[in-house]
């Protein structure tokens, strides 16, 4: 294996008696990973200051696109819904009759832009409104019905941008049995745009942050590097490669990573919680049984695997520069 | 073995610690290396070593010529020199079983593998039932029998030393020369850089001299290089 006892006479290579088969030295390799691999674990209480802070800046990092990743997540699930519930409410005027209704309704079914039209009359809209509103009894104080006739215009799906709906809208408002026309997509535009700023901003803020963490996590394996110099110049003095001695702290950042992968997992779970309850006040008020999801079991996969990774990439970093840079003298 | 031609080294700071060296050292011969404090014995060996380059000249081991050595060959080459420090340098948080297992560690050994020639290697040096301890625990003397089974345990085909005795008494100097002798009886290359002169004319080996970074004398009958004619060098 060495050059001097491979090029060397029959003498000298009879003193080296170190001779191990092909089969014999990969098993060696797994197993001398293994060690240095559980031995690396031993590192981190060498040294649990500072590993404990690394970790913890590694975990709550990856915090932050976490949360928000499920936040945005959440809200995508939750406007594709109501996209697809685009609607035009058409107010009639109260002054119409039965038969007057009943033919307006069957015009607009008729039109190419439209799906489906629903009539809600007066009685079932107030009959509604007492069910749900709790108002109950205090409506029958009321003379007469207050609420008018709504006809519910569904559009075909290639009528359901905000832009084509907008105009389908003004030509039903020109109607003459129309008393007032709503699209309620202006506010839903709104909260797509916010979601896409998010999700934007989202994929910046991951990025600047895992760079923080690679730098951070590089750091304290370059120290950790530094602190062991003189066993690294030792080792280099007994003929250990740049490979054997990078190997224990490349496992250091990985354990930083699996680690950190955990603390992220907690904090993520604790901050969707927290979130979710103030969610629960607010969709209780609009009567929505919506609920926030967490993640998913293959999401924490790759947050555990990112994780993973900017820990192995830090200290990989770190290794590439430093441990060749140590000459032993 | 080893072939040092022309070879001159400047340190940075412009010192010449070594100045247009040439000899040669057979396979299998057991050599000492003498000279004044700061003549450039341990130079001479760091260059064998690769922990220095030559400003000028070439050195060969086995015919490799070191300046060709790519940086990712080094460790390799320094597998097969079994290296012996006039600083011991021994690692201090581990035990001496670890520190001499250390070379066999790096080859692929395990703890259990390595457990036998650990045991064998400090039979030799006389620190059975050491393993143990740390080097802290242990005298100089004692520590520096830790580095010579460390440079012995995985058998090199080629030993250097720099200063193996300076820690030792006059008896146990005598047994660990004898045996580094018996190294060089079943073929290892054997260099030690030595000031114990009385210990390097009872011995009765080749001795190269060194003074103020010139060798005066390559220890060969008759050489050029012996202008005193002396049968021991003197530097004073
Ligand atoms: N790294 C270095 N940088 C600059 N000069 C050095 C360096 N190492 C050694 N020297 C100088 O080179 C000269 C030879 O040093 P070397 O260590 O080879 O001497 P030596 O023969 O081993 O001496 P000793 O018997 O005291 O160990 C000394 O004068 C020393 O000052
Ligand atoms: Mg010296």
């Amino acid at each position: 294996m060495g050059l001097i006892s491979s090029g060397s006479s029959k003498k000298s290579s009879g003193a080296r008696s170190v001779k191990i088969s092909f089969w014999r030295r990969l098993v060696m390799f797994f197993v001398t990973n293994l060690q240095q691999g559980i031995g690396s674990l031993g590192e981190l209480s060498r040294t649990p200051w500072a590993s404990l802070m690394t970790i913890a800046v590694l975990g709550l990092s990856l915090t932050l696109p976490a949360t928000l990743y499920v936040v945005v997540k959440n809200a995508q699930s939750a406007t594709g819904e109501w996209d697809q519930a685009a609607e035009i409410s058409l107010f009639l005027r109260k002054d119409l009759q039965t038969q007057e209704i009943q033919s307006f309704r069957e015009r607009v079914r008729l039109m190419n832009e439209v799906e489906t039209v629903n009539l809600i009359d007066r009685e079932a809209g107030l009959r509604e409104f007492r069910e749900s509103s709790g108002f109950g009894s205090a409506l029958d104080y009321l003379q007469s019905n207050p609420l008018p006739d709504v006809l519910v215009v569904v559009p075909v799906p290639e009528y359901r941008s905000s832009e084509r709906a907008q105009r389908l809208l003004g030509v039903l408002e020109q109607e003459r049995e129309v008393d007032s026309a709503r699209l309620d997509l202006q506010w839903l535009q709104r909260l797509q745009a916010i979601v896409n700023v998010v999700e934007n901003s989202l994929a910046a803020l991951a990025i600047l942050l895992s760079l923080a963490v690679v730098l951070i996590v590089g750091n304290t394996i370059r120290l950790a590097i530094l602190n062991r110099r003189d066993e690294i110049m030792i080792m280099k003095l007994v003929g250990a490669t740049n490979a054997y001695i990078q190997r224990p702290f490349l496992y250091t950042g990985f354990w930083y990573g699996v680690i950190g992968g955990v603390i992220a997992w907690i904090s993520t779970t604790l901050m969707v919680w927290w979130i979710s309850a103030s969610v629960a006040q607010l969709t209780a008020l609009y009567d929505s049984s919506f609920r926030l999801a967490g993640l998913d079991f293959s999401e924490m996969m790759v947050l555990w695997l990112v994780a993973i990774v900017l820990g192995l990439l830090g200290s990989w970093i770190a290794v590439r520069r430093h441990v060749a840079a140590i000459e032993p003298t | 073995m080893i072939r040092f031609e022309q070879v001159s080294k400047t340190y940075p700071g412009g010192f010449q610690a070594l100045k247009k060296v040439t000899f040669e050292l057979p396979p299998g011969e057991l050599a000492f290396l003498t000279g004044h404090s700061g003549a450039g014995k341990s130079t001479l060996l760091r260059l064998v070593a690769l922990m220095e380059r030559p400003s000028l000249g070439r050195v060969l081991i086995n015919g490799h010529d070191l300046n060709k050595i790519k940086s990712r060959q080094i460790p390799y080459l320094r597998r097969d020199i079994g290296m012996i420090f006039q600083d011991h340098r021994l690692l201090m948080d581990k035990t001496v079983f670890d520190n001499v297992a250390l070379p066999l560690y790096i080859e692929g050994f395990t703890q259990s593998e390595a457990k036998k020639r650990v045991q064998a290697a400090l039979d030799k040096v006389g620190l059975r039932g050491h393993e143990r301890k740390y080097p802290i625990m242990l005298s100089g003397g004692e520590q520096q029998r830790v580095g010579i089974a460390r440079a012995i345990v995985n058998k090199p085909p080629l030993l250097l030393a720099d200063e193996p005795t300076g820690n030792l008494d006059p008896k146990l100097s005598l047994e660990i020369m004898q045996l580094f002798e018996s190294f060089h009886q079943v073929g290892v290359s054997v260099l030690i850089a030595t000031h114990d002169l009385a210990l390097v004319a009872r011995m009765r080996h080749r001795n190269l001299v060194l003074k103020d970074g010139f060798m005066i004398d390559d220890g060969l009958a008759g050489s050029q290089f012996d202008p005193l004619g002396e049968e021991l060098p003197s530097w004073d």
